[in-house]
């Protein structure tokens, strides 16, 4: 069955530093002896899938879901939308697809952010999504402040969207962040920097795309994701070394 | 020159960041009634086969500090070996549970039914395991790894056994602390380091 076909080893080059000084909480928390590399078995191969029960009407609009459509927040209107993909180009359909992030004037209404910047009561910050049956997503939200974060003495977050993405396998799994095509202070940000391909750096930017933008009343960004792959071989499942 | 192979490169990992839970389960951050209900709250429904078991424990740095802000997401087989969306997988087993550490105590709880073993396709046998992946603040890439459980056969495992310094074992193995409850612990670096996997 489709379901377990093997997946295609992580390029862990490709990937952020684990430990990396820049980015001062990741040197208790990288691991320091390097990871056990095998093949995947079904516990990788299979996955958690959701249904369209899951997800409310409005639970991709997060102009309008914290207040149930009442009253929209505060902030730079945007549409955000991309397609989901496999390393082999094939697109990725009904998986979810969830984004959270700062209000307009980058805070975060959570237990813990305690920044200053006041919180707009019509703001939740998260969303969700099902692709469709070619990998597509759309979100209705707004662009995000920048905020200063404890790291090195001043440090900013550039305005960024959280993405967290399932695919159809537990070994897909991916959580990354998308940046906004211009902001200055992506090439100032240290988490940002982990990583080290400057290529892979460029594909967590969203260009600005005016063919999606409905004149006097959003912006658009588009942002593509592209989750690990699987070997599609008629020689996989045999005994080993046969 | 030679043919193009046409192939995509996969899209680099950020860090989950100390906000994770706005977006994974928002009640947990304070978000409450955003959705009916955060995502993953059990990996069980009522009805589901085989025996229930808790598992507790924490995630610790290289300081020994339990984090406070750690996401955790589990996917495991139901009691006869057979994941979700599989042919005869157990209806009242989802297989898939999130959960986060304590805000005050850094421990976390995971409550479902023990997985059985899992067949590979070359026919070798998994022990029972659990599936884990976790991440937070100072973590660039999700870690993976498993639970397996002291009282299983995990002699013949095909993951364990590639653990070439036998005391690493431990690490993925959690200790019967009473009548179906578990402790598992997870070190990110240093002393008695987990091991965590490339699969």
């Amino acid at each position: 069955m489709a379901a377990s076909l093997p997946l295609i080893p992580r390029n862990r080059a490709i990937h952020p530093d684990s430990y990396d000084p820049g980015y001062k909480t990741s040197m208790s928390r990288a691991p320091e002896l390097p990871l056990l590399s095998l093949d995947s078995t079904p516990s990788e191969e299979t996955g958690p899938r959701f249904g369209h029960g899951t997800i409310g009407p409005l639970d991709n609009n997060l102009i309008l879901n914290w207040t149930k459509g009442a009253a929209p927040a505060v902030g730079e209107r945007i549409l955000l939308h991309g397609r989901v993909m496999d390393e082999m180009g094939r697109p990725v359909p009904e998986t979810l697809v969830e984004i959270w992030q700062a209000n307009a004037g980058g805070r975060y209404r959570h237990v813990k952010d305690t920044y200053f910047a006041p919180f707009d009561p019509n703001f939740g910050g998260c969303g969700r999504t099902l692709t469709d049956a070619d990998g597509y997503y759309q979100f209705m939200t707004i662009k995000p402040g920048a905020y200063p974060w404890p790291n090195r003495g001043n440090d900013w977050r550039p305005a960024h969207i959280h993405f967290s993405v399932f695919g159809h396998a537990f070994g897909q799994r991916l959580i990354t962040q998308m940046y906004f095509e211009g902001d200055p202070l992506i090439a100032r940000c240290p988490i940002v920097a982990t990583i080290k391909d400057r290529g892979q750096i460029e594909q967590l930017v969203a260009p600005l795309d005016m063919a999606m933008a409905k004149p006097m009343d959003f912006l658009a960004y588009k942002f593509d994701i592209v989750l690990r792959g699987r070997r599609h071989t008629l020689f996989e499942n045999r005994p080993e070394g046969m | 020159m030679v043919q193009k192979l046409d192939q995509l490169t996969e899209t680099a990992s950020q860090t989950a960041g100390p906000y994770v839970h706005i977006g994974c389960i928002p009640s947990f951050a304070g978000l409450e009634g955003i959705y009916p209900e955060d995502l993953g709250r059990s990996p069980i429904a009522d009805g589901a086969m085989g025996t229930p078991i808790t598992i507790t424990g924490s995630v610790f740095d290289s300081t020994g500090w339990a984090l406070r802000d750690a996401l955790l997401e589990t996917w495991q087989a139901d009691a006869a070996g057979i994941y979700p969306g599989q042919p005869g997988a157990d209806p009242a087993v989802s297989g898939f549970c999130r959960f986060a550490a304590d805000g005050q105590s850094g421990l976390y709880t995971l409550q479902t039914i023990k997985p059985g073993p899992v067949t590979l396709p070359d026919g070798r046998v998994q022990a029972p395991h659990i599936s884990v992946w976790i991440v937070a603040r100072g973590i660039n890439t999700g870690l993976s790894t498993r639970i397996y459980f002291e009282d299983e056969k995990n002699e013949s495992d095909p993951v364990l056994s590639r653990i070439e310094q036998r005391p690493r074992v431990q690490t993925l193995i959690a200790q019967l602390t009473g009548g179906g409850a578990y402790r598992f612990d997870i070190r990110l670096r240093g002393e008695g380091e987990t091991v965590f996997l490339d699969m």
